[in-house]
């Protein structure tokens, strides 16, 4: 659809005898976060890679903001920005000259477009004379971000945004993203952390290059809801143990403080509760992380 | 008990110039506890532990570690820890069992042991083939229980985890921290950082530092009790957010 601010139409990727991505297909609306979530190599930065026009796809098309990534990679390189995963600031730079440079990669001034970045960058101006090396995590990815927005694009790629960052920064960061969101500007973001997923309007769930899931939060959780106990003895690790050995148990896994347990129709919470050393037992809606085990679960079956 | 203390922090303190990078910080470790050491970017943790593995000097205070004095017998409480960070454990050119035994050898153990541990850890990991197999090519989440076990060959008191389960699947996280309380179950104790906070839910109990002090200290559950939060996330912000340092 030629409206959509992101198109991805098939779109597979091959490294060697690694499919990077098989078969990929999403549509990110006007004016939404759209998050992928997967894991480490779950092919993530090669998708941004086609969508940024870095790299070409093997087979398949996509499209940003109307553009053919392959065709017209010369306009989305205007039209986009992008906050790649690893590194996209210059150490030796302070915050300042960061700002200034990537403005100039554009043809344009900082003062062209700060209104953009203003929010974002007056966090960071008691620190314009610092260089970009010595910056805090959340420093960097704020930093990071102005220079992506800074020649006022019409779509936002963001790359693993949060990760190896501390929970108030991350928390911050998602904040800022929801307020640029309301100019109207689509932002694709990835990330590793299933706990991100309730920030974005809808998600993509990824492993191994396919596509597992797609829609709002709610929709999948809703989709894949499966009876699912949380159990929780004096010492967990006794507690699993024991579980995999009892009757009518198909899967048990360690999940926080609790024990996630998976179970057939011979099993009941009360069975569970007599297990020796079991001291607590409750019916749960599966998370994000259950339900994309379970998908992953299948995928392999 | 003292037998059962493992770490023991009193007032430890870490200066650099007239900035207080660790400020008197007190706790204890027990025997085979999974220990969370929370923290925002700049919170001291790093120093924290760095001090604690016995690569940099207090500036007063005092801590023993498996027993030893941290500041008079670092080279003790370096062969009675093991070591294990996200970024850097293994070498990805050499095989799985080369990495085995250049890591066993290092903590002196025997041709024999060497040997013993290789089949075991072969055993453990469900690998064949993959023993003789650049360790750069296999999946991330085999890489990160392969580091794991290669920090703990030696079979140390404790092991110190610097956010060990990044960017992995969730699969492989749960098995991943199966082999951590396995681990404990036999005795080991267990240091762990990490900035995520579902994953702070998988620890005994759990420290948070902010600007140098330790805030708060206990059980997850306690934790969430005491600040009337839902998950550990709020507990962890409700913190952090008065963080003065930037």
């Amino acid at each position: 659809m030629i409206g959509n601010a992101i198109h991805i139409e098939n779109v597979s990727k091959n490294f060697g005898s690694v499919k990077a991505l098989d078969n990929v297909s999403l549509d990110v609306s006007r004016g939404e976060i759209y998050g992928l979530l997967g894991p480490d190599g779950a092919g993530k930065t090669t998708l941004f890679r086609i969508l940024t026009t870095l790299m070409l796809p093997d087979s398949g098309k996509a499209m940003v903001c109307g553009f053919d990534t392959t065709k017209d990679y010369a306009r989305i390189r205007r039209t986009a920005g992008y906050m790649p995963g690893r590194f996209s600031l210059y150490p030796d730079l302070s915050v300042e000259e960061n700002l200034k440079f990537f403005a100039s990669l554009f043809g344009g001034k900082v003062s062209d477009n700060f209104d953009m970045v203003a929010p974002i960058y007056n966090q960071l101006a008691p620190f314009k004379n610092r260089r970009a090396a010595n910056l805090s995590g959340g420093m960097k990815q704020k930093l990071a971000l102005c220079c992506a927005l800074i020649h006022r694009p019409e779509i936002l790629f963001l790359d693993e945004p949060t990760t190896g960052v501390d929970a108030v920064s991350r928390s911050e960061f998602w904040d800022i993203l929801s307020d640029i969101k309301q100019t109207g500007m689509p932002i694709f973001v990835s990330t590793p952390y299933m706990d991100e997923a309730s920030r974005c309007d809808r998600i993509s769930l990824i492993n191994s290059g396919k596509i597992l899931e797609t829609g709002t939060l709610e929709d999948i959780l809703r989709r894949n809801s499966m009876p699912l106990l949380a159990v929780k003895g004096d010492n967990n690790y006794r507690t699993l143990l024991a579980l995999r050995e009892a009757a009518g148990v198909k899967t048990a896994f360690l999940s926080g403080e609790y024990i996630h347990v998976f179970t057939d129709s011979l099993c009941t919470p009360e069975s569970l509760a007599s297990i020796e050393g079991v001291s607590e037992v409750k019916a749960i809606n599966p998370d994000i992380e259950d339900v994309f085990i379970k998908i992953m679960g299948n995928g392999s079956n | 008990m003292a037998a059962t203390e493992v770490i023991t922090a009193d007032r430890l303190t870490k200066r650099f110039g007239n900035f207080t990078a660790v400020d008197a910080i007190s706790f204890k470790v027990t025997r085979g506890e999974i220990f969370g050491f929370l923290g925002a970017n700049g919170a001291g943790k790093s120093t924290a532990m760095r001090m604690l593995c016995g690569l940099s000097m207090p500036t007063s205070g005092r801590a023993t570690v498996a027993g030893y004095d941290i500041a008079t017998q670092s080279e003790m409480v370096k062969r009675h820890i093991g070591y294990m960070s996200q970024k850097f454990s293994l070498y990805g050119e050499l095989t799985v069992r080369q990495n085995i035994a250049l890591f066993a050898g290092i903590y002196g153990l025997k041709k024999l042991e060497i040997k013993e541990r290789c089949a075991s850890l072969a055993e453990s990991l469900d690998f064949t083939e993959e023993m003789d197999m650049p360790v750069s090519i296999l999946p991330l989440g085999q890489q990160q229980k392969l580091s794991f076990s290669v920090a703990t060959i030696h079979n140390p008191d404790i092991v110190f985890l610097d956010e060990p389960t990044g960017g992995v699947d969730p699969i492989t996280r749960r098995q991943f921290w199966e082999l951590i309380y396995k681990k404990a179950a036999e005795g080991t104790t267990v240091f762990v950082t990490t900035h995520y906070m579902d994953e702070a839910e998988y620890c005994g109990r759990v420290s948070i530092m902010v600007d140098g002090c330790i805030k708060a200290l206990d059980t997850p559950s306690e934790l969430k009790k005491e600040f009337k939060a839902q998950n550990m996330d709020e507990v962890f912000r409700s913190l952090a957010r008065k963080a003065q340092r930037q």
